[in-house]
């Protein structure tokens, strides 16, 4: 019996220092063997290429975990960016309009999607995953019906005839394309936005009352907060992020191309898990979010250029969520078998 | 004594770096009912855990009938016949499934047999149910619509097609009405002329010295004492589990009423609540008694905005209350110490500081940003005032025991300064050393000026903290007794739909 005890306590304390520690040790372990391959891997313009590379999924994943903090989940964000970026590439190219415009009502946009799934998750009560799979499904077929399937470029031919009117300006392609202070615009906008997310969620009494709400909605009722206004919000909030990334991708891209968000939601929903595992924090984080979008990043950069096939990047991108998901909740069960 | 049925010896279990059972020994005889008793934290549920194989015990060793046995998993206790009936129910009923397929669960998991033959399932369950003069139940019956005793029962039945020859209670009669208990009482009566061991877990001591034929206490996971029940008194019961001489206590404090702090008018919820009509004045203390089912939750609830009112009228300090949300209750001073603490009262996997200012967060922040200091000092400052026994203010509360944590749950509200209390069922759970602390806080905050609320339904408590008691039944108040002439037989008279002559 006594050496069972001595098993299981070697088993528990490497589940423990998997879950603290695993996602940095990863990220060290990839830095050196990819170092050790290739002489272009460690190198500043390789590692503002990279950040510029996840700058796009981690506003994604931002909003994932705002919904996954108040114990939601939203997979509609991949669909709503599509949705985003190809309005943003419209509003300039068919349609003309001013910069300000072309940003604000992609957002607004991303709100109504956030007002929708909160209609469907918090006032009529169906689950969050079959919730946000449906308007993942609607929206996207929203996106290819607006464009009738065609991606969005400047100058395009319209199937009306004639050619589209607008191209996309160079303020706005600056926002996607430009540099600052020896870093490109993009990564400036992330590290903005994982700021804003980190001292919302962990030094604001909003931030207090999401991470209540999803740890306990009932004991946050009973505590006076209105629990159904704060999920509410936080889909609001996921959307928000989610047409952010279109216009990102947009502006980066210089087109808007259909299906764009598609491939995104996977690797934003991965590097939320991840994250989990950041330091032992135990619950979605903002600074973990963007450390596991870093770590995905940084894997798909090197696999890149080792020369692997995009088209088996899934397979990686795959296992590392499942990864870390069972780090969290072979964890998760841990903690609660304890408590029991 | 020489060869016992069941023998646990020298069990060792521990959680990280928390001992939770040293040395533990237990013994049970076939056909005897064995009463496990112990404040919160003696290591009782772990005890029990081990022997139904939800844990595995670290060290010790476990002989039934003098042989060594494994118990690896819940599966291997039910082979060697060993049942547990869970305080909560539900969580071994599924509720879609008939009366007889409940039954018989575990005799339809573990046969391989591909069909079931539907009426030798309903024979077999209703000759089970016969056995516990439970004929009553029908058993084609979906099992959600039971009520708890009857699902209790469901549980029980199980255990004897199962032919188990030790059967665990954990805290059974907690939600039986008095009635229910009595009920199971002749049924544990009947399993023991049977022969079959029972463990009886519970905190109500005169039920155990009806029901039990020995007594061990424990105390910091190891054994104390065994008791003959014939030759023992609660007295010396409860200076075992405590450790210490303990006086019941007897308390009457002077008071002088301020201002109607509460006043409701004829309040009905147009489900269970029917014209309740009362009042709360300030430094008053006013027990709210009533069985399990009388409505005092739904009351509770009511009152502070979960459930909408029908007709009747709240008011507070004069003003009326008309509250669609908790929110509202709280601005107007209310605080709620609700029934099922962990389930509504607390965030168990925070820590003490972020629970404790979660119901008053503008208080610890500026604009918008928290201030961790203030919450920090806070929390001390109530580990302080409410002697809660742990020194660090950023562990998650799942580590404190059950007594401790409640604390946390009133103490989060001290920053509020609100001033009516509802306390529901607050001493649930709750070993008797807290449960004194408990009542200081409640006699603290009435002495202060706060006014409060206590529903209970175990009235020797209520008599002994409240000033005037209210007895509900089937959601009407139908008596009012001021201290002096309330006594237990008389309240529990009212509380079970009597009335005297």
């Amino acid at each position: 019996m006594q050496a069972v005890g001595k098993k299981n306590k070697v088993k528990e304390n490497g589940i423990q220092f998997l879950f603290k520690y695993g996602a940095i040790a990863l990220l060290i372990v990839i830095i050196l063997y990819f170092s050790s391959i290739s002489e272009a891997f460690l190198t500043y313009a390789n590692f503002t290429d990279i950040l510029r590379s996840i700058s796009i999924v981690t506003l994604l994943a931002l909003g994932v975990t705002f919904t996954l903090v108040v114990g939601g989940f939203d997979l509609s964000v991949g669909s709503t960016m599509s949705l985003s970026t190809v309005i943003t590439a419209s509003l300039m190219v068919w349609y003309e309009m001013p910069l300000w415009l072309v940003i604000i009502l992609p957002i607004l946009v991303g709100v109504l999607v956030g007002v929708l799934n909160s209609f469907l998750i918090v006032i009529l009560g169906i689950p969050d995953l079959l919730a946000t799979l449906s308007m993942m499904y609607i929206v996207a077929g929203f996106h290819r019906t607006y464009t009738e399937g065609y991606s969005i470029y400047n100058n395009m031919p319209l199937t009306a005839g004639g050619t589209a009117p607008g191209q996309l300006s160079e303020a706005f392609l600056w926002i996607g394309q430009g540099r600052m202070l020896g870093l490109p615009v993009p990564v400036w906008v992330m590290l903005g936005m994982v700021f804003i997310a980190y001292v919302v969620l962990h030094h604001t009494r909003w931030g207090r009352v999401l991470y209540m709400t999803g740890g306990n909605a009932e004991a946050a009722t009973l505590s006076g907060v209105n629990t159904r206004k704060v999920k509410f919000a936080a889909y609001v909030i996921s959307g928000v992020f989610a047409s952010m990334a279109g216009i990102l991708f947009t502006a980066r891209v210089g087109s808007g191309q259909i299906d764009a968000g598609a491939p995104m939601l996977m690797e934003a929903v991965a590097a939320v898990f991840v994250g989990y595992s950041v330091l032992g924090a135990g619950k979605p984080n903002a600074i973990g979010t963007f450390f596991g979008a870093a770590v995905i990043g940084i894997l798909l950069n090197g696999l890149t250029i080792m020369n692997l096939p995009y088209y088996a990047f899934d397979i990686i991108k795959g296992a590392v969520l499942v990864s870390a998901l069972a780090v969290t909740y072979v964890y998760a069960k841990k903690r609660f078998s304890q408590t029991g | 004594m020489a060869n016992p049925f069941l023998s646990m010896n020298s069990i060792r279990k521990s959680f990280g770096k928390v001992t939770a059972l040293e040395d533990a020994k237990f013994h049970l005889e076939k056909g005897e009912v064995h009463a496990l008793l112990g404040v919160n934290g003696a290591g009782k549920s772990t005890l029990m855990k081990i022997l139904s194989g939800v844990y595995e015990q670290d060290d010790g060793e476990i002989l039934i009938d003098g042989k060594l046995v494994n118990l690896r998993s819940p599966k291997a206790a039910k082979e060697n016949g060993i049942y547990c009936v869970y305080q909560e129910v539900d969580t071994a009923i599924v509720p879609e499934l008939s009366v007889a397929e409940n039954i018989m669960l575990d005799t339809i998991a573990t046969n391989n047999n591909l069909f079931i033959s539907t009426s030798k399932l309903y024979k077999e369950a209703s000759v089970a149910l016969k056995q516990l003069q439970a004929e009553n139940i029908p058993v084609q019956q979906p099992a959600f619509k039971l009520t708890l005793a009857e699902k209790q029962l469901v549980l029980i039945a199980r255990a004897l097609v199962s032919s188990a020859k030790i059967i665990i209670f954990d805290e059974p009669t907690a939600p039986l009405s008095l009635h229910e208990s009595t009920k199971l009482f002749s049924v544990i009566e009947e399993l023991k002329a049977q022969g079959v061991g029972c463990i009886f877990i519970s905190h109500r001591l005169p039920e155990v010295f009806d029901i039990s034929d020995r007594i061990t206490v424990m105390r910091d996971g190891k054994l104390v004492d065994v008791f003959q029940t014939a030759d023992v008194t609660a007295k010396e019961v409860i200076e075992a589990m405590l450790g210490t001489s303990y006086q019941q206590e007897q308390y009457r404090r002077n008071y002088t009423l301020g201002a109607t702090l509460l006043d409701v008018k004829e309040l009905s919820d147009g489900q269970k609540l029917k014209d309740l009509s009362f009042t709360v004045a300030e430094r008053e203390i006013v027990g709210i008694v009533g069985l399990v089912g009388a409505g005092k939750t739904e009351l509770a609830k009511a009152l502070f905005g979960l459930e909408s009112l029908q007709r009747g009228r709240v008011e507070i300090l004069g003003k009326e209350l008309k509250a669609t949300h908790p929110r509202d209750a709280i601005n107007a001073g209310m605080a709620l110490i609700p029934e099922e603490r962990r389930k509504e009262g607390l965030f168990v996997h925070e820590s003490l500081q972020t629970n404790a200012s979660f119901p008053n967060l503008r208080n610890f922040s500026k604009l918008l940003f928290m201030n961790k200091r203030a919450e920090k000092s806070f929390a001390k400052d109530i580990i302080k005032r409410l002697q809660i026994k742990t020194d660090d203010t950023e562990t998650p509360l799942v580590h404190l025991s059950g007594g401790n944590q409640q604390k946390v749950v009133i103490g989060k509200w001290t920053s509020r300064d609100s001033i009516l209390y509802l306390f529901d069922e607050p001493t649930k759970g709750v070993d008797i050393g807290a449960k004194a602390d408990i009542f200081k806080l409640i006699r603290e905050l009435a002495k202060s000026g706060k006014g409060c609320l206590y529903f209970s339904s175990e009235i020797q408590e209520a008599l002994g903290i409240a000033d005037r008691i209210l007895v509900m039944y089937n959601g009407q108040i139908v008596k009012e007794f001021s201290r002096g002439d309330a006594t237990q037989e008389r309240i529990l008279l009212y509380a079970s739909g009597g009335k005297e002559e």
